[in-house]
């Protein structure tokens, strides 16, 4: 057994090759924290009176979902025989929607755990990031977590995982983050198998950006690995994709609490911290150097964050529009990939169209809204964003239903995705079934071990963000887990479905659907909504329509009985705040036309019917 | 049963607060007597109301009186203590429950204590609730003797069927020959039905009202079946053993009825309450007095368990359950568990939510600017009369009393 390191190697003055930097890429629910803090716990870094569950999640929702949106870089001592080595863990978001964000991680690495679920297998987003990792020429130590579990069956699933990297199935480690088993082993692993940084240590200093964090007290605090050179205090760096030039006030390491040091040399990891206040002036991917006599070469793959959906957020309360547009700028401060513009509802009012990484961004952004800030906001359909070409060859891109031209269309096309699918194998059909009934072209399908298969299928990024993920799981019984990244687009026969109250258009309720599914999708809100708009005193038809072709039709009977026949043996008090109700829940309705609409009805008909628990 | 509203403590002694002086002298003064007993529980009732076997020890049918009768006494004390002038009672009610659980000579008792306490007006309104099934000829010549002068009858459906899915016991034939009873002692009659009970066809309801105007009353209620959480019927209704209420149908059977007695001779007077000519008294004279005093926002104390009160902008509710409230009555204490005393704008709403619901109206000099915007929109949606309108009243039309609560939000402000 190795012991703790006893002189720690010192952040600046460190040999490279006593550096190892290494990040642990795992599905969601397979233990990825709980390993973490083992290792924090195995070096000493954490006492086990500090120990916070999942050390590394700082935000709520986070911890709550048992998601990593934010990653971060722990700077752990370890010594093997004699030695004192410096392992960085740099932490990994684990979902699809921050694939760029992973890349950047696992660009700060030479080395990465591919831990999976001992009771589970690989899952479809792993795997997409075990190849980013390949790709990125990562030594890759397989292991098994939650070997304690009784379900767990580490002989069938080291199998798998040899296979699939061209590995022994005997060196496919066993741990468990529950009991601590095995977590030494896997240290002294790293400290074997991951190669040391190399890099050019009197070169002009560049370091590359993996994170960019917004702190109320300090700032942005941004998290830099150092490929060239070095950074050292009070230095004044530029940020190479814009020039722009600051102060380096602070630089360190995280060891678990940020400790600032003389500075980063080659192949290290930590912090820095500029002063600047909005996390957009130090993006993920940019390359940190001097300014003065710095490098002239960026580092390669930086990227500007792509908005992939998008959804109108709008305040229940109109009053609330100022403080939402705060909470959103403030929010910004902390995700550069978070990207709106004020819109206009005819129903719903005063709001912003927001643009997200994926659904899980906005799910996320939504609900730190609502949390974080105390703000009831009811959220559009998502829509993703379309190339329209006019007859007359005038192009627009379309990311909101209600903003989709009236004049001739020659073309519409919609972004499409690359999506894995894994899954026992005893459920292809039903999920070639489904992929086929969202416009889905099968692309391969390979069988990872006896019982598990991978389907390749391009699908369109709306069918995707509708209800995909959600039919997924319910038809595989929670087995198949999903990946997805943009590919391209391709022409399609779109057409936009409106729905009108008493004639009168809901812009909040327009579509953009294929041709195919407009009925489906005009019989399924025209029904949602006779059930949950209220009789008034008129009759209400509720129309589905394509530019003017009605496609379907609901009616709203008139309410011909509102009143109590009774009171209560002269229970006045009980009728009066009956009426007191009734008469606020009457301030609550969005007027369309003469009909009032109560809040709860767009809420509901705008979310599908099992939103609760989606996407995790 | 419903829940007691969210209010205030109410004192142990009772008293008022000096606010509810103001205009007492205009006010007049009504008993309620709530009788908490039944020989079973209806499936649709949320009355507050027991049988034998869901009372306490030392809470029995046999003893109820004299509760009552405490508390009557510390009513009498309670409203003088506080500064109120003696006023004779306007009206006295005893419903339930089934006040004719006890014995004839007991409500005559109660009155009698009621009449010494606070004296009575000149022509009083005295109205028993009465099962038409128990009470008996002599009974009825009791109660006119003792004073009372009315009696309702809860017939609720002539259709045997209709009577089955609300758990009446009664025989409908046994109604007529009791109305002609309380005739012959001199009282005058009014019959309660209900419309809307699931399974109840637009003929039965038809046979219903029929039946009751045949019977020749001078007054009649017809309230649509209201189930509320917490009863049998509700529970049945979740569980989709009893249709679910349909609004659309108690509207045709609210103007079938209205309908009916129209040609019969009656008048609605309120939402839910009719009166003719008969007995030698105008239909005007043969409104529930009583009723009325709810509606125009009067003064009443509501004796027995869960019974509420009504003072000058005060309202109290008391303690729910026989035993808690005995316990109090006896120790000499408010058996009222909670009270609000309500502001002015609180007032104002009271108002228009009650006098709306009356063919006599809600003036319109009571409505703010804001509200009177309302009422031309009110008159062409055909929910409050024209003509009434143009003489200073929201009066509703029949549409609109069906459409009361919905006119009364666009009233409040």
């Amino acid at each position: 057994m190795s012991p703790q390191a006893v002189v720690p190697p010192v952040p600046s003055r460190t040999d490279p090759s006593l550096l190892r930097n290494f990040c642990i890429i795992a599905h969601i629910d397979h233990g990825k924290s709980t390993l973490a803090d083992r290792m924090l716990q195995a070096t000493g870094v954490v006492t086990p009176r500090q120990m916070k569950a999942q050390y590394l999640d700082r935000m709520d929702i986070e911890r709550e979902r048992g998601i990593t949106i934010k990653s971060q870089a722990v700077r752990m001592p370890w010594q093997v025989e004699g030695t004192d080595f410096a392992l960085n863990m740099i932490d990994t978001p684990g979902h699809v929607d921050f694939t760029y964000e992973v890349s950047r991680s696992l660009a700060a690495c030479e080395g990465a755990l591919l831990l999976v679920d001992a009771a589970q297998g690989i899952e479809a987003q792993t795997l997409a990031n075990l190849y980013l990792a390949l790709e990125n020429d990562l030594a890759i130590i397989p292991v098994l977590n939650k070997i304690d579990l009784p379900a767990a069956q580490p002989e069938k699933y080291a199998e798998e995982l040899g296979n699939l990297i061209g590995e022994d199935p005997d060196r496919v480690l066993r741990v468990s983050g529950k009991t601590g088993e095995g977590v030494e082993a896997l240290l002294d692993r790293i400290v074997a198998e991951v190669p040391p940084p190399v890099g050019q240590a009197d070169g002009p200093s560049r370091a590359m950006i993996f994170d960019s964090v917004f702190d109320t007290y300090r700032g942005v605090v941004t998290y830099v690995r150092v490929v060239d050179g070095a950074l050292k205090p009070r230095e004044r760096i530029q940020m190479m994709s814009t020039g722009a030039e600051h102060e380096l006030l602070e630089i360190g390491v995280i060891s678990p609490e940020p400790k600032p040091s003389q500075g980063l040399g080659v192949g290290e990891v930590g912090y820095l911290i500029t002063g600047v206040k909005d996390v957009r002036q130090s993006r993920v991917g940019d390359t940190v150097t001097a300014a003065s006599k710095g490098a002239t070469e960026e580092l390669g793959g930086y990227e500007d964050p792509k908005p992939m959906v998008f959804s109108g957020l709008f305040p229940i309360d109109g009053s609330d529009y100022p403080a939402l547009r705060d909470a959103l700028e403030k929010l910004q401060l902390n995700d550069a990939a978070l990207v709106w513009e004020p819109e206009t509802s005819s129903a719903l009012g005063f709001g912003f169209r927001c643009g997200f990484l994926g659904l899980l961004h906005l799910e996320i952004t939504r609900e730190r809204l609502e949390r974080e800030f105390d703000l009831a906001l009811i959220s559009t359909a998502p829509s993703v964003s379309y190339d329209v070409t006019l007859e007359d060859n005038t192009e627009t891109v379309v990311t909101n239903p209600s903003e989709f031209p009236e004049g001739r269309i020659k073309e519409i096309r919609e972004p499409m995705v690359s999506a894995t699918v894994l899954a026992p194998s005893e459920f292809v059909g039903t999920i070639m079934e489904l992929c086929q009934s969202k416009r889905g072209q099968m692309g391969g399908m390979d069988y990872l071990s006896e019982d598990r298969v991978e389907l390749r299928y391009r699908l369109p990024l709306a069918e995707i963000v509708l209800d995909f993920f959600d039919q997924l799981k319910s038809r595989t019984k929670g087995y198949a887990s999903l990946d997805w990244k943009a590919d391209g687009d391709q022409a399609a026969d779109l057409v936009k479905v409106d729905l009108l109250l008493q004639g009168e258009r809901v812009d909040a309720f327009s579509a953009i659907t294929h041709k195919d599914k407009a009925y489906s999708y005009g019989v399924m809100m025209a029904g949602k909504l006779k059930d949950l708009i209220p009789r008034q005193q008129f009759e209400v038809p509720i129309q589905a329509a394509i530019g003017s072709r009605i496609i379907a039709r609901e009616n709203i009977r008139a309410m011909r009985k509102d009143v109590l026949s009774k009171c209560y043996g002269g229970d006045i008090s009980r009728k009066r705040k009956l009426l007191e109700k009734q008469k606020e829940g009457k301030k609550r309705m969005k007027m369309v036309g003469r009909v009032e609409v109560p809040q709860e009805a767009f809420v509901a008909a705008l979310s599908s019917d099992d939103s609760a628990d989606k996407k995790k | 049963m419903p829940s007691l509203p969210d209010g205030d403590p109410a004192p142990a002694d009772g008293l008022l607060p000096p606010s509810v002086l103001a205009g007492a002298e205009d006010r007049a003064l009504s008993l309620y007597v709530h009788v908490p007993f039944c020989s079973v529980r209806c499936g649709y009732c949320d009355f507050n109301t027991y049988t034998a076997l869901e009372l306490g020890p030392d809470v029995s049918q046999e003893a109820y009186h004299l509760d009552a009768e405490r508390e009557v006494g510390f009513a009498a004390r309670v409203l003088a203590s506080s500064g109120l002038p003696r006023r004779p009672l306007h009206t006295v009610f005893f419903g339930g429950g089934t006040p004719t659980r006890l014995p004839a000579a007991h409500l005559t008792r109660i009155l009698a204590v009621a009449r010494e306490e606070f004296g009575l007006d000149d022509g009083a309104e005295i109205t028993t609730e009465a099962n038409p099934d128990s009470v008996t000829a002599q009974d009825l010549q009791v109660l006119a003797d003792g004073g009372f002068t009315r009696v309702s009858f809860g017939m609720q459906s002539a259709v045997p069927q209709v009577l089955k899915t609300l758990d009446r016991t009664h025989d409908p034939r046994n109604v007529p020959r009791a109305v002609q009873w309380a005739k012959d002692a001199g009282l005058s009659v009014s019959v309660d039905l209900i419309y809307g009970t699931p399974g109840e066809s637009l003929a039965d309801w038809e046979r219903s009202v029929t039946e009751a105007i045949s019977y020749a009353p001078d007054h009649l209620s017809a309230y649509s079946l209201i189930v509320e959480e917490g009863t049998k019927m509700h529970s049945q209704m979740r569980r989709g053993v009893v249709a679910p209420i349909d609004p659309d149908d108690q509207a045709e059977k609210y103007e079938l009825a209205d309908d009916l007695l129209a040609r019969a001779g009656f008048t609605w007077y309120e939402i839910s309450n009719w009166s003719r000519a008969a007995q030698g008294r105008t239909a005007t004279e043969n409104r529930s007095a009583h009723n009325l005093a709810y509606w125009h926002n009067q003064d009443w104390w509501g004796i027995g368990p869960g019974a509420h009160s009504h003072v000058g902008g005060v309202r109290w509710w008391n303690r729910k359950h026989p035993m808690p409230y005995t316990t109090a009555v006896r120790a000499g204490e408010s058996p009222a568990v909670g009270r609000e005393t309500l502001d002015d704008d609180t007032r104002r709403f009271e108002r228009i939510m009650l006098e709306t619901r009356i063919a006599d109206g809600l003036s319109i000099g009571v409505l703010d600017s804001q509200a009177r915007q309302q009422i031309a929109p009110l008159v062409a949606e055909g929910l409050i009369d024209g003509r009434e309108a143009l003489g200073g009243h929201v009066v509703l039309t029949l549409t609109g009393r069906l459409l009361g609560d919905a006119v009364v939000r666009r009233l409040v402000t």
